[in-house]
């Protein structure tokens, strides 16, 4: 059984000039232990989904549906008191910005403090123990005195390290990470992706990696999730998702990847905008950018379904496997050719 | 901190000469002649005036009235004299210090009172119907002008239903058999008054604590605590207040000298005989020395409270500094 298992998650928002259709009809599981990459733009509805299952969204204005499953049991419209207990002790959740994500006006020693003291029944010293312990894993310097210092006398790597510790204080069973290192500079983004390798190793815990960083999700998924227009368009294992990607999107996401062994003029990019979840595009949302989008692409969604690997990679296209197979042939062969101009 | 308290005593100081030369400078430069005002009235003779003149310094330039002014503060404490009646400055001052900080410092935990509660109580429901109810009151709040609410209130609970004195100030210290002394009297005299003067105040510091609550209660740190596993009280009491207050500080800084200003009209419908009241008919007699006490008075308190916000400020935001 899955630690984590969501069928069919719907989240639509009610606004003054709609319905927004932020989530719709997402499945995925999440096995304990590993990694799940979830990769899309922004807008694509990668946060708004954990946010979701975590009942972080404001119920007076979103509508759910649908079911998450954590350890067996369903979490989806639990009520507050059982989510409480859910959040922070077996999922803990780290956000992009660690510049805004830690209360300014509390020590981070009292931030750290609290999630402990939600979850368990120790004193207050106990409790400070703990805090020190975490930091010093997380690798801050000097973690006995920097437990006293407000967030704003921390770099932005530091901070995030601080959320880390703050999420992983109660050992929890799932990481949900948000675009943890969107917000900070390459070699801080590097510190902190082998910080939590390491973790995830010494905790053994699933880690959710949200991000836009394909290099991220090569370099630390198991499985991955592509997501555009609030719905799932392709998953798969990270290494069939990267050899054999079987849509669109996805080519274009590995196309606009920049490489070190290409040298190429310029970067391939994705034309267009990403689609209004307000006013989505009929059919499949991707069609409108699509260079391969045909008359059925307009009027029928297609459905998410198995490629020739079978059950584990899954997408959805409406090209016929042979077009699929040929277009992305001539698309290796160009990045090929690129390759070989290079050498 | 030192450094803080030694730029902030000599900016209290410098103000303080600004305000009261430039207050002299005013009332040089309107042509008066004391000699009218001291109970002669227009019958006054020239060799009166020039009496009365001499006697009040009055015959000298203004740079020396003003350098004798400020001797006679430093050296005697003294404020001088009104031209009015002969009483001294300082003493009158106590009197009228006495009944505008009763109705100001009652007026002001009476507003705070009531728009904690009703601008957290609209931000926890936005939209709601308590929350539309509070708009309604705080509309309301900002149009009526005081003069009329006061009369409104006086009117409604003094006169019609008899429930509470629609004029006149009590002594907060009791005397020996007065009727109107002590501080039961004291307050209950001062109900409409507070009433009236926090009305405006409740009403506007509803719109800011519902605003900055609002806008703390989608910040990235609300939803770290609520994904921490907090309960939604705890992330309101804990994490919100706070940081919310800080704008509510900053504006009650900013507003003391709006305040000082509203409670002339709060004075003028009760019949309390505090500073404003007693400016407003120095002005009409040129009454200088009295003018500038009430200059005094209210520079002193505005230095005073906007100290106490600078402290509070940062006591409540570890990112401020006192340099």
């Amino acid at each position: 059984m899955a630690l984590l298992e969501v069928t069919d998650l719907n989240t639509r928002f009610r606004t003054d000039d709609g319905i927004v259709k932020a989530v719709s009809g997402v499945s995925f599981t999440v096995e304990s232990g590993e990694t799940l990459g979830v990769v899309g733009e922004s807008g694509s509805g990668k946060s708004v989904t954990f946010l979701t299952l975590m009942g972080l969204v404001d119920r007076r204005h979103a509508e759910v549906s649908g079911s998450v499953r954590f350890d067996g049991q369903e979490i989806l419209g639990a009520s507050g008191k059982q989510l409480q207990k859910i959040r922070g002790r077996r999922i803990g959740m780290i956000f992009q910005d660690p510049m805004t994500s830690l209360n300014p006006v509390k020590k981070i020693g009292w931030q750290l403090e609290e999630a402990v003291l939600l979850h368990n029944d120790v004193t207050h010293d106990e409790a400070r123990r703990r805090a020190i312990e975490i930091l010093k894993e997380v690798e801050i310097p000097k973690a006995d005195t920097r437990i006293d210092d407000y967030p704003h006398q921390f770099s932005g790597g530091m901070r995030q390290r601080v959320m880390i510790a703050m999420a992983l204080i109660n050992n929890p069973e799932v990481l949900i990470a948000d675009e943890p290192t969107t917000a900070l500079d390459v070699t801080t983004q590097a510190q902190i992706l082998r910080l939590m390798t390491k973790l995830q190793e010494e905790h053994g815990m699933a880690i959710v990696m949200i991000t836009h960083d394909l290099g991220v999700v090569a370099e630390l998924s198991d499985d991955v999730l592509v997501m555009y227009g609030g719905r799932v368009v392709e998953q798969a294992e990270v290494d069939d998702l990267f050899t054999k990607p079987e849509m669109p999107y996805t080519w274009g996401l590995l196309g606009s990847l920049p490489r070190l062994d290409i040298t190429s003029a310029r970067l391939e990019q994705i034309p267009g905008q990403p689609p209004s979840l307000l006013h989505p595009p009929s059919g499949c949302a991707f069609n409108p950018r699509c260079a391969y989008a045909f008359d059925r692409c307009h009027e029928e969604l297609p459905e998410l379904r198995a490629g020739a690997v079978g059950e584990g990679h899954r997408f959805r296209c409406h090209l016929s496997d042979d077009e699929r197979a040929r277009i992305w042939e001539a698309k290796k062969a160009s990045l090929g050719a690129a390759e070989g101009s290079a050498a | 901190m030192i450094r803080y308290l030694i730029r902030r005593f000599f900016w209290a100081v410098w103000l303080f000469f600004m305000a009261t030369f430039i207050t002299y400078v005013i009332f040089f430069l309107i042509p008066s002649s004391p000699g009218r005002i001291t109970g002669f009235g227009f019958s006054v003779s020239p060799v009166q005036a020039a009496q009365i003149n001499s006697q009040w310094h009055l015959d000298v330039p203004a740079y020396q009235q003003y350098w004798i002014f400020v001797w006679n503060m430093i050296r005697h404490q003294s404020l001088g004299y009104s031209f009015q009646n002969g009483a001294s400055v300082r003493w009158i001052m106590a009197q009228d210090a006495r009944v505008t900080g009763s109705i100001v410092l009652g007026g002001a935990v009476l507003w705070l009172l009531i728009s904690f509660p009703v601008g957290v109580l609209s931000a926890l429901r936005p939209r709601s119907l308590f929350d539309r109810a509070a708009m309604v009151f705080v509309l309301v709040g900002i149009a009526s002008p005081p003069v009329w609410l006061g009369l409104i209130l006086a009117y409604l609970f003094g006169f019609k239903l008899g429930w509470t004195p629609i004029a006149d100030y009590c002594n907060f210290a009791s005397s020996a058999g007065g009727e109107c002394s002590g501080p039961v009297h004291w307050a209950y005299h001062l109900i409409l008054p507070w009433l009236t003067f926090a009305f405006l105040f409740a009403a506007l510091y509803v719109r800011i604590i519902r605003a900055t609550l609002l806008e703390t209660a989608s910040e990235d740190y609300i939803r770290t605590a609520r994904a921490k596993g907090a309960p939604a009280r705890r992330v309101v009491v804990r994490h919100m207040l706070r940081n919310s207050l800080l704008p509510v500080v900053t504006m009650l800084g900013m507003d003391i000298a709006y305040v000082l200003g509203n409670v002339l009209f709060v004075e003028r419908v009760f019949n309390l005989h505090g500073l404003g009241i007693e400016v407003l008919s120095a002005v009409h007699t040129s009454d200088v020395p009295v003018i500038i006490g009430v200059i005094v008075c209210i520079t002193l308190a505005v230095i005073v409270a906007n100290f106490i916000v600078d402290v509070a400020y940062a006591v409540l935001d570890p990112r401020v500094r006192l340099l």
